[in-house]
């Protein structure tokens, strides 16, 4: 069993709780809230701000105190407990305090003294012998919510015996008519079971690494439909602050009305729909299309079910067996495994409650705000985009004054975006100006200020890369050649900077990238020109002893250049192919050093969660 | 590499011998694959039709474009198969197949585990038998 959720009040350091501590925990706080709510129980906050406010509820007073007198410590015990828990110096049972409450009256049980130093070490359940009355009053028609029909063949802890016998109990003498098919003593903790599954959606999201913060309720299945609302959401909050991630639940609606299907556990509930939903997004920003099969693999594989079992969930969910997943599908496939990793076997076939149609049909609201979502999500990478140019921009303006600093900024990501902009840029610019190019190559840097400045600062970006393309002896050359240019000055005030970059790049760039062939456009078609000014400049990529050589060639008299300018057309297509071939070559290598760098990270998180729980447990 | 992805036998007992003659059929169908030429691109040519007939046993041969092979040992004695049958049931097995390889969580070269596959070739034995 997983250890150590946390359970800490906002304000406090986390309280690690175990699994079973945890359902217990919250359990008892729900029906305590509940109870208080629905009995009108002394000191209980007002129902309806119970009920309504999740992260305000509190256990009432009345309930916690018979909850502690079944505890059958003497009372002297439990007022000590109530003190040290804190109720007394808030004034009321929040989930922190109760579940301090709650473990200082485990470790009573168990002998221990009662301190705070008792509850941080690995403690039984705490016992509570109640009685029939108060249990009924308490807890009085949980069967009720069980309009589920959870049949739960598993259950995830083996620790919450008590809550077993008092369910069970419950379970014979209070059957609601509005069950279902259920309710044989052995399956008795369906609610309970419940829990669990509500607790492993967190686990599965901590997984998944989703700090949701949409609220999802553990309905506990208690006296009336909206009190457990009020006191399961209490418990939401400290786990959401704790820094554990084990703290979401989601809940399955108890009661269903249009539903025909016995099949519960496989039915998805308005909270899963949406966070599965919002899970694709992650993966997938258009709703309407569809998730590939890698990417699903590596997002699946987070949940750290077997590989066997993830082949036969995806065998399961993907319907039409084209190795991609769409919305519903991939809602069908995290339901499993969600269910999966709660214990449920997996069935032998999709559930009709999982399948396509039935997805679509029951959830067509997700489309609506998918629609919603879409716009968001697409005018993000729309802004990303004009994001990443505006950054360029600024690089460019910037260039003048800092240059090194600038690029460095720029992420490999946004340099992989822009090294693919930029191709697209560079070719189209290339492909249009062999003529002009032709007709300005007396003065070379006619090109550069073809392109727009944000290409030229793209370009510049990414001559990060490769910079032993670019002889920094080359560049004086844009100078002599500028002045004898019309151009604008633009231009020249950005290459300029680049002499200054070029030699610090030169060392930056790495020797894998030697034969890139990608480079600024200002110096590319200076480079072009120069190649065929001199054959021996034409072969190499980058190296300054070419930049002496190149920079002999470049005074030669234009008219050299002019002759040479078919070859240069040619020059300049072997160039863009050899440019795109290495673009591809280093998106190729990009994707899988991100792969890894994810894995990584992933280990590192799993590693701290781990010290996490190594960790002694601090209490507020 | 000629290991099995997937192998299965009707009537179990006898099951090493057709293993056995599985086995030594992959040669066979490494003769005609390598007799037929490059481009097998029409499903006529995937389906090899009968390696050898022996005693007891016929044996059919398929290839997918992959070098998947897929052997089809039958009893002689069942007469009332017909080669349109056998065809039929090397493309639902390739069907299949390719329905396997499209779960990404399953990589070339392992065995398949694909409880569809398991349960459509149980239904086409239990067709045939």
């Amino acid at each position: 069993m997983e250890a150590a959720a946390g359970g800490g009040c906002g304000s406090g350091p986390p309280l690690l709780l175990s699994e079973g501590e945890q359902q217990c925990y919250s359990e008892l706080f729900a029906r305590c809230a509940a109870a208080g709510a629905a009995g009108g129980g002394p000191g209980s906050g007002p129902p309806e701000a119970a009920r309504a406010v999740p992260s305000a509820a509190t256990a009432a007073a009345g309930p916690v105190a018979d909850l502690f007198r079944a505890s059958q410590l003497p009372a002297e015990t439990l007022h000590q407990i109530t003190e040290l828990c804190g109720a007394k110096r808030v004034g009321y049972f929040g989930p922190t305090q109760f579940y301090i409450a709650l473990k200082l009256i485990a470790a009573a049980q168990s002998g221990l003294p009662v301190r705070i130093e008792s509850i941080k070490c690995e403690l039984p359940l705490p016992r509570f012998l109640m009685s029939k009355t108060d249990a009924e009053i308490r807890f009085g028609n949980p069967t009720e919510l069980h309009g589920t029909k959870v049949q739960i063949p598993y259950l995830i802890t083996e620790k919450n015996t008590f809550k077993r016998m008092d369910d069970e109990d419950k379970q014979q003498e209070t059957q609601s008519p509005t069950m279902s098919p259920l309710a044989s003593p052995p399956s008795s903790p369906p609610h309970y079971q419940r829990v669990p599954l509500s607790h492993a959606y967190g686990k599965l999201r901590s997984n998944t690494e989703q700090m949701h913060p949409a609220p999802y309720e553990a309905r506990q299945p208690l006296v009336q439909p909206e009190g457990p609302s009020s006191g399961a959401p209490g418990t939401k909050p400290p786990r959401h602050q704790a820094s554990l991630i084990r703290s979401f639940s989601v809940e399955r609606e108890p009661q269903d009305n249009n539903s025909n299907y016995p099949d519960e556990p496989w039915r998805i509930t308005e909270e899963q729909r949406e966070y599965y939903v919002n899970q694709f997004r992650s993966l997938q920003p258009d709703p309407s299309s569809f998730i590939s099969g890698s990417v699903a693999k590596n997002f699946f594989t987070k949940s750290k079910l077997s590989i066997p079992e993830l082949s036969y969930i995806w065998e399961l969910s993907d319907a039409d067996c084209d190795g991609a997943l769409t919305l519903p599908e991939f809602c069908a496939a995290f339901h499993l495994i969600v269910a999966r990793k709660n214990g449920y076997p997996l069935p032998e076939g999709l559930p009709p409650t999982l399948q396509t149609e039935y997805l679509q049909a029951a959830f067509p609201k997700p489309k609506r705000e998918c629609a919603l979502f879409d716009s968001y999500s697409e005018s993000m990478p729309a802004n990303q985009q004009p994001r990443d140019l505006n950054r360029m921009e600024k690089l460019s303006v910037k260039d003048m004054a800092d240059f090194p600093v600038p690029t460095q900024d720029v992420t490999s990501d946004d340099k992989q975006g822009l090294k693919s902009t930029v191709d697209e840029a560079l070719p189209k610019d290339v492909s249009e100006d062999p003529a002009t190019k032709s007709g300005l190559l007396p003065p070379p840097p006619a090109l550069p200020p073809r392109p727009c400045p944000s290409q030229i600062s793209h370009l510049r970006v990414n001559s990060k890369r490769s910079a032993q393309r670019r002889p920094p002896t080359q560049l004086p050359n844009y100078g002599d050649f500028r002045l004898q240019k019309q151009s604008e000055q633009a231009p020249e005030a950005e290459i300029h900077p680049q002499l200054n970059r070029a030699p610090s790049q030169a060392a930056e760039s790495s020797p894998a990238k030697k034969d890139i062939p990608y480079s600024q456009p200002p110096s590319k078609p200076i480079r072009r020109k120069f190649r065929p000014e001199n054959p021996a400049t034409e072969n190499q990529d980058t190296s300054t002893a070419v930049g002496g050589p190149a920079t002999a060639a470049a005074v030669k008299p234009h008219a050299a250049v002019q002759k040479q300018s078919s070859k240069q057309k040619k020059a300049i297509q072997t160039a863009i192919r050899k440019n795109k071939e290495a673009n591809a070559v280093l998106a190729r290598l990009n994707s899988e050093l991100q792969q890894q760098l994810k894995e990584v990270h992933q280990e590192r998180i799993a590693l701290e969660n781990q010290l996490e729980q190594l960790r002694p447990v601090t209490v507020l | 590499m000629n290991y099995p992805l997937y192998i299965r036998s009707a009537p179990t007992e006898n099951e090493l011998k057709f293993h056995y003659m599985v086995h030594t059929s992959l040669d066979v169908v490494d003769e005609k694959i390598s007799a037929m030429g490059k481009a097998l691109v029409d499903q006529r040519e995937l389906y090899l039709g009968l390696l050898y007939p022996t005693e007891d046993y016929k044996v059919y041969g398929y290839v997918t474009n992959s070098k998947v092979k897929f052997v089809m040992v039958v009893d002689s004695s069942n007469t009332a198969l017909r080669d349109n049958e056998i065809r039929s049931m090397f493309r639902k097995l390739h069907n299949s197949y390719t329905d396997v390889m499209c779960n990404p969580f399953y990589n070339p070269g392992d065995r398949i585990q694909s409880r569809a596959f398991d349960s459509m070739v149980t239904s086409m034995m239990i067709q045939v038998c």
